[in-house]
């Protein structure tokens, strides 16, 4: 039997009969999960980066082994252990205390597996950037009498944002494309849409490439707002040459 | 943890090993040769070489690999067999191996990275090596040969092996067009025992054991080449 394929103006509409409303919403969900994952994956890398700083030696023989591990192993395969681990754990914890085993959210369990990725880079990047602050900065925060919170929120955090921009925005482009990567895990984002769609409709090149096109615009975009972004954080900075 | 299919899989994830690195080296050495005229042409080439040579950058850094490898795989490979006798020729077993795809995707994107570094390095060669080579009476060509290219390749070396490491670590992806990696071994191996992080385990630190032998050869690979600082 031959399979009834609708006419391509028909695929490409929204609606019933279209797919471009679902990729609309997995590039929405795309645009989601590696927000919320990127914000995660910064908190984690503040904390790393000040625990290296500034932790005990078992602080920062814990996190040394984290950045390591995370940034030796494909991210698939950290993506598959955290997500299995992390779901069988947590329903093995709810069985132990008596509950009913739960389905845990898609969404969710993405952010948290690319967040748990991202901290290990973030946290490079911070701890550098922070390296890069001039310690006579710091020292006249302390001789003002400044909290170590005071001289981290107004003199350290600030200064080291230009340094810490550039490896930050590269970060933000690898977890839009590494989000893809919850396709294999099966979700509701961009690349597994895009994929059901293009299974459904058999029309594998028109649907890789629509979404191809739709990753480029939003690291074009994201390039941009980057560009805009380091200019302002650099705006009191003397420039060279 | 449970290890008792070990022994009988051995010789699965020996070949899943062996895939693995070839995808890596063919990958690197396919995608390293595209990257020097990648990045050549858009520091002199031609205009029009110049923008397609960008644009093909802008394409593979823009988009997850993940994507470009199902459109080859997927899309451009759904194009072969509406062609009339494909089925008969010589390259139709090519044409069907999900591993092809995986080493076309991978070196592409190797050459789309890789490409923009070496456009950098051409840069940051100087321009007074460039004049004495000229003024000796070299030939563009071994401009190139004798003093460009060795100085680019000599710049971009310390980088190259986090590129490498990137590019093992983007190597598992080929288990989704088939290809029967260390990543495809070990999906069989839980398709087959129901057992799921015991292999994921195993693989893992087998991928870390590489990206600690290819970080120590390029430390030592970046020893024998002098450099005067």
């Amino acid at each position: 039997m031959i399979l009834a394929v609708a006419p391509l103006s028909d695929l490409l509409s929204f609606g019933n009969k279209g797919y471009l409303d679902e990729l609309m919403w997995g590039a929405i969900a795309t645009l989601e999960i590696s927000f919320l994952g990127y914000a995660f994956g910064c908190f984690l890398g503040l904390l790393g980066a000040v625990g290296k700083l500034s932790g005990g030696s078992l602080v920062k023989n814990i996190l040394g082994g984290y950045t390591t591990l995370f940034r030796a192993i494909p991210e698939l395969v950290l993506i598959m252990l955290i997500y299995y681990a992390g779901t069988n754990g947590l329903n093995q914890l709810l069985i132990s205390f008596g509950f009913e085993p739960i389905q845990i959210n898609q969404l969710l369990a993405a952010v948290f597996v690319l967040g748990f990725v991202q901290g290990a880079y973030s946290t490079e990047v911070l701890r550098a950037a922070i390296l890069a602050v001039p310690v006579g900065q710091v020292e006249a925060a302390k001789a003002y009498g400044m909290t170590s919170y005071q001289q981290f929120r107004r003199v350290v955090l600030p200064a080291m944002l230009p340094y810490a921009i550039p490896g930050l925005a590269n970060l933000w482009l690898n977890i839009t494309k590494d989000s893809a990567l919850i396709a294999v895990i099966g979700s509701s984002e961009l690349a597994n849409v895009t994929r059901i769609a293009a299974g459904g409709s058999k029309l594998y090149l028109v649907f890789y490439l629509l979404a191809a096109v739709i990753y480029l615009v939003i690291s074009m975009v994201s390039d941009q707002f980057f560009a805009w972004l380091e200019r302002r954080v650099r705006r009191g900075q003397r420039k060279l040459a | 943890m449970n290890w008792e299919w070990l022994p009988h899989y051995i010789p699965l994830l020996i070949h899943g090993l062996y895939l693995t690195l070839v995808l890596l080296v063919s990958s690197v050495v396919i995608g390293g040769i595209m990257a020097v005229p990648i990045g050549l042409v858009q520091v002199t080439g031609p205009w029009p070489l110049k923008v397609l040579a960008k644009a093909f950058c802008t394409f593979i850094r823009g988009t997850p690999l993940l994507i470009q490898l199902w459109l080859l795989y997927y899309g451009v490979g759904s194009l072969f067999p509406g062609i009339p006798g494909i089925r008969d020729s010589f390259l139709w077993p090519i044409l069907r191996e999900g591993f092809y795809y995986a080493v076309l995707a991978f070196s592409l994107s190797f050459a789309g990275y890789e490409g923009e570094v070496m456009r950098g390095a051409f840069l940051g060669v100087p321009r007074g090596e460039l004049e004495a080579a000229r003024a000796i009476g070299m030939s563009p060509w071994k401009v190139l040969t004798r003093v460009w290219l060795p100085r680019a390749v000599r710049l971009v070396l310390p980088t190259l092996a986090g590129e490498i490491v990137g590019q093992l670590k983007s190597t598992p992806l080929a288990f989704t067009v088939t290809v029967m990696d260390l990543m495809g071994a070990r999906a069989k191996i839980s398709s087959d025992t129901y057992i799921m992080y015991e292999p994921l385990i195993l693989i893992a630190v087998i991928y870390m054991i590489l990206t600690f032998f290819i970080t120590r050869a390029f430390n030592y690979l970046e020893r024998l080449v002098p450099q005067r600082r």
